[in-house]
């Protein structure tokens, strides 16, 4: 197992390579940069002290360098004007729309939305699992028709529609401020029991709004994977073993079907992280994906960069762990390779 | 004292309307007897024991009748057909006292849960043991049922053993709560031969030991034969017989149940076979037969070897490689029907499917002969010629389930090689696909129809259909029979029989059932482990049998009649599949050059043993 673990790891440093270059060469596809448009702003107003500094900038920051140059700066594999200090070198990078670090931009909004994503993930198996086993064992009677109807309706809802109906809702009936991540007297407050309680209170509505979309595909889903299981021989055996309906479905079939959910663990992150964006905007919620939007439309390259690179770690990270998840619970996996032989 | 009695069952299906699958069928079982009930697919026999074990679909609804099952135990008496399925009462009963084992091995166990953990539920459900407890009594089941080594196979999984070993499995799961009765749903089907005859023979022994009763399910009759005490015959939902063995074999009287017997092939039978509904083929349709030179050498296959390439075995590993042909020679003479016999993992299919060019060999050659009278080298045909091979050469598939593309009319199925090697004009072709159906004895209105409105039978006829489209001279049969019931098996073997007969077409037969091959061969190819282990004239292979192999094979058929019956002591509990461990002249160590030796004209076996005075004549 841990050869294993160490090739995968050791596998994962050229894909991040070549994702960091392909993201780099996307972002600089269009014309310019941050600072020759800003350059070119200043000059079309007549002030020309300003652009003297932010020509100083573009040095300062290697963009008047060659493309691969400049990539191998950003990594950290070339010296800079500063010498070596890139990515490598754990320097993130600069964001210029801010004028800050590009760590300390990003810092507050990737633990948002780090703990968004996860009750996401989290109320989307709570809820689908349940259904789905129970509309897969009761197949075609009313509960799975009415189950199949609200999943339906949440699909075609569109999520900012229902997230503004939930937030006047909240609003309404529980006095919960609109919008936001907590109440607007908490923030910058140091962690308090009352802030906590107000950070959870404001994560049932994106939570509610971004989950059921996937609720509803994973019921269909589950659904599809636990029929296609139960009509499997094994299934009778162990019903003829006298065990109860609910024993038999919760060990054998189930637990065939959880596979794909497993190996899908990786694949959530990316689009967890980009898929709700829209709403993220719509219900004011300080998360990472509409800075990263307004990052990518500013031509903030760095800040760009780094988001996008942090998702594909994660999502590389994430497949690895439903890799070795599948090898500790799928036996064939584990030891299918000695059973060939 | 009848441990199970069934009186005037009714199940019906209800779906799109009433279907009544079992209609008033009664019987009983005695306390340590084995009752069979033998039947066509679709008679609705495994019905019956769902019904028993309360594991009938939702679908179905027992409309009449008892099932009343009394426990020797204490003779308590109850109705199964009474209790709620899914209800304690049911529960309790099933998989305690009443078991069940099933045809398939392969997917009746779950492949996440060890094989040891599957077994000791059953105690812990039913016997309240603990999870110890469990696991020692698994190990006394697993040895109970002979596993090589019950200590090691308790942390095992299923996907981790053979066919044999999962079934012998399955039984022990079943035998866990010592059960009163015992169904068998077809428990040797998905078996080979040999492994089948010690099933049955570890079936009898736990019997024994057990006292417990058996319901055997099953379409064999050869089975039946070596195990049934009684044995009852269903058709479409009735008992058409019912009576001990002794009553059914010696003096049938039902007409079924003799038309029955009668399409059974068995060892020397010189009669043809008698299908339950003859099909009227007009052998006409095929045209002027093949042009080939009868009992002269048409397809050579040299000292061929086929490897594969298993995965990797890791970055400096050496690959895994497996020699499923090893060294394997002989011919096909034209117009001769030649069987290739041998267990699963034999290789009689990889030859087959070499002689088809959809292997390449690893070593070897396979040729055929021209009709200048020249030898081609099969493997170096290219465009024009190769495609002239594929006309020549065409395949019958094992599963007429699969093998038919289920979004294409049996019109387009037929035509479809006409299409692609671009024969005939349309209406020609049209023409051509009527004469086909007739050649195989099917109604032209078949042909707007899909695949899933035919049965087995039926299927089976159009991909013979389609493998005749072309005017092949060599028809490669991959084991047409074995997924059919033995009164469609009758039809499809006399259809083959006569094709060859009348045309001329020559048969490469690859079947792991020798009474089958037996009826239809001329000369039998006997294949182990890769290797050819004897080869000869049917007869002389049959009543001569040289090669332990052989041997082991001929024994372990089971022959539906109760004065041969199987020899269960002379199994040889799977060694006999291990050409290391053949006794000398005829051990072969792996590596070892296959030497055949000449028995009698014709006649060859692998003896490399003695001194190869004779080398491969064949």
């Amino acid at each position: 197992m841990l050869p294993y673990v160490l090739r995968r790891t050791a596998g994962m440093v050229p894909t991040l390579l070549i994702i960091s270059f392909l993201i780099f060469l996307i972002i600089e596809l269009p014309p310019g940069d941050y600072l020759s448009n800003q350059i070119e702003q200043l000059r079309a107003q007549g002030e020309a002290a300003s652009v003297a500094k932010l020509e100083f900038l573009r040095q300062e920051f290697a963009l008047d360098r060659p493309f691969f140059e400049r990539y191998a700066v950003w990594l950290g594999a070339w010296p800079g004007p500063n010498g070596f200090d890139g990515l490598i070198q754990g320097n993130w990078g600069w964001s210029f729309e801010f004028e800050k670090p590009v760590g300390e931009v990003v810092s507050g909004t990737l633990l948002l939305t780090v703990v968004l994503n996860f009750a996401t993930i989290l109320f989307v198996y709570i809820v689908s699992f349940p259904i789905g086993i129970y509309s897969a064992t009761r197949q075609y009677s009313w509960g799975d028709y009415g189950f199949t109807f609200v999943g339906y309706l949440g699909l075609a809802t569109p999520n900012f529609l229902l997230g503004l109906i939930l937030l006047f809702l909240m609003n309404e009936y529980f006095g919960v401020s609109v919008g936001g991540l907590m109440a607007p007297q908490f923030i910058g407050e140091p962690m308090s029991l009352d802030k906590f309680l107000s950070i959870l209170s404001h994560l049932i509505v994106p939570t509610l709004v971004i989950g059921t979309a996937g609720t509803a595909a994973m019921i269909r889903r589950l659904r599809a994977n636990l029929l296609d299981e139960l009509h499997r021989q094994y299934v009778t055996t162990a019903r003829a073993k006298g065990l109860s309906e609910r024993k038999v479905v919760l060990k054998y079939p189930l637990r065939m079907a959880l596979n794909p959910f497993i190996a899908d663990i990786g694949n959530l992150i990316p689009s967890l992280v980009s898929g709700s964006v829209i709403v993220s905007v719509v219900l004011n919620l300080p998360t990472v994906g509409p800075i990263l939007l307004a990052a990518l439309q500013s031509q903030d390259q760095y800040l760009a960069g780094f988001i996008l690179l942090f998702v594909a770690v994660l999502t590389l990270i994430g497949m690895l762990v439903s890799d070795l998840l599948l090898a500790v619970l799928d036996p064939r996996i584990r030891l299918g390779k000695q059973a060939a032989a | 004292m009848s441990v199970l009695s069934v009186r005037d069952l009714v199940v019906e299906y209800r779906g799109d309307g009433v279907n009544r699958v079992v209609d008033g069928v009664s019987f009983d079982i005695a306390a340590g007897k084995t009752v069979a009930v033998v039947g066509e697919s679709g008679s609705g026999k495994s019905t019956i024991s769902q019904a028993v074990m309360g594991l009938l679909g939702k679908s179905a609804v027992i409309d009449g009748g008892q099932i009343v099952f009394t426990d020797p135990a204490d003779n308590a008496q109850m109705d199964l057909a009474a209790l709620p399925r899914d209800g304690e009462e049911m529960r309790r009963i099933r998989g305690n006292r009443i078991a069940m084992i099933f045809q398939e091995p392969m997917t009746s166990l779950s492949p996440l849960h060890t094989i040891g953990d599957q077994i000791g539920e059953a105690g812990r459900l039913h016997s309240g043991m603990d999870k110890d407890e469990a696991r020692a009594a698994t190990q006394e089941m697993l040895a109970l049922v002979q596993f090589p080594d019950p200590k090691r196979a308790v942390d095992q999984y299923p996907f981790e053993l053979s066919g044999g070993l999962r079934q012998r499995a399955m039984i022990a799961m079943a035998m866990m709560c010592r059960p009163a009765l015992l169904i068998a749903d077809e428990p040797t089907t998905a078996l080979d031969v040999t492994i089948q005859a010690e099933i049955l023979k570890l079936l009898r022994d736990v019997q024994g030991e057990l006292g417990m009763s058996i319901l055997l399910i099953t379409h064999d009759f050869g089975v039946v034969a070596n195990v049934a005490d009684e044995v009852v015959v269903i058709y479409q939902g009735r008992v058409m017989e019912r009576g001990s063995s002794q009553t059914i074999f010696g003096n049938p009287s039902h007409p079924y149940l003799k038309a029955l017997l009668h399409a059974v092939p068995t060892f020397d039978m010189d009669e043809r076979l008698e299908p339950i509904r003859p099909i009227k083929p007009s052998l006409e349709a095929f045209g002027a037969p093949c042009q080939v030179v009868r009992g002269e050498p048409l397809v050579r296959v040299d000292n061929l070897s086929k490897r594969f390439h298993l995965k990797k075995g890791g970055l400096f590993g050496k690959p895994n490689v497996l020699t499923a042909v090893d060294q394997v020679s002989f011919d096909v003479m034209g117009g001769e029907c030649l069987g290739l016999v041998g267990e699963s993992g034999s290789g009689k299919t990889t030859v087959a499917l070499s002689i088809l060019r959809a292997h390449l060999p690893s070593d070897g050659t396979i040729s055929i002969r021209g009709g200048d009278g020249e030898w081609h080298d099969v493997s170096a045909l290219e465009g024009e010629a190769l495609l002239a091979y594929r006309r020549r050469m065409q395949l019958v598939f094992q599963d007429p389930f699969s093998s038919l593309n289920p979004r294409m009319s049996i019109n387009e199925i037929i035509r479809e090689p006409l299409t692609i090697h671009g024969i005939g004009t349309m209406d020609e072709r049209d023409a051509k696909v009527r004469e086909l159906m007739g050649l195989v004895g099917l109604d032209p209105k078949f042909l707007r129809r899909y695949p899933h409105s035919l049965s087995g039978g039926q299927r089976q006829r159009v991909g013979i259909a389609r493998a005749l489209a072309l005017r092949p001279d060599v028809l490669v049969c991959d084991e047409p029979v074995s997924a059919l019931d033995v009164s469609v098996q009758a039809q499809v073997l006399n259809l083959l029989a006569d094709l060859r007969d009348e045309l001329g077409l020559t048969y490469l037969f690859v079947s792991h059932n020798l009474a089958v091959v037996d009826y239809l061969a001329d000369r039998i190819a006997v294949m182990c482990r890769g290797r050819l282990v004897e080869l000869g004239p049917t007869r002389d292979v049959i009543d001569n049998a040289q090669h332990p192999y052989t041997k082991a094979l001929l024994a372990a058929v089971p022959d539906a009649n109760l004065d041969r019956p199987l020899d269960f002591d002379k199994l040889s509990a799977g060694r006999v599949s291990r050409p290391s461990e053949w006794p000398e002249p005829y051990r072969l160590p792996p590596g070892a050059t296959p030497v055949m030796v000449k028995v009698s004209e014709g006649h060859f076996v692998c003896r490399p043993g003695d001194a190869p005075q004779l080398k491969d004549a064949a």
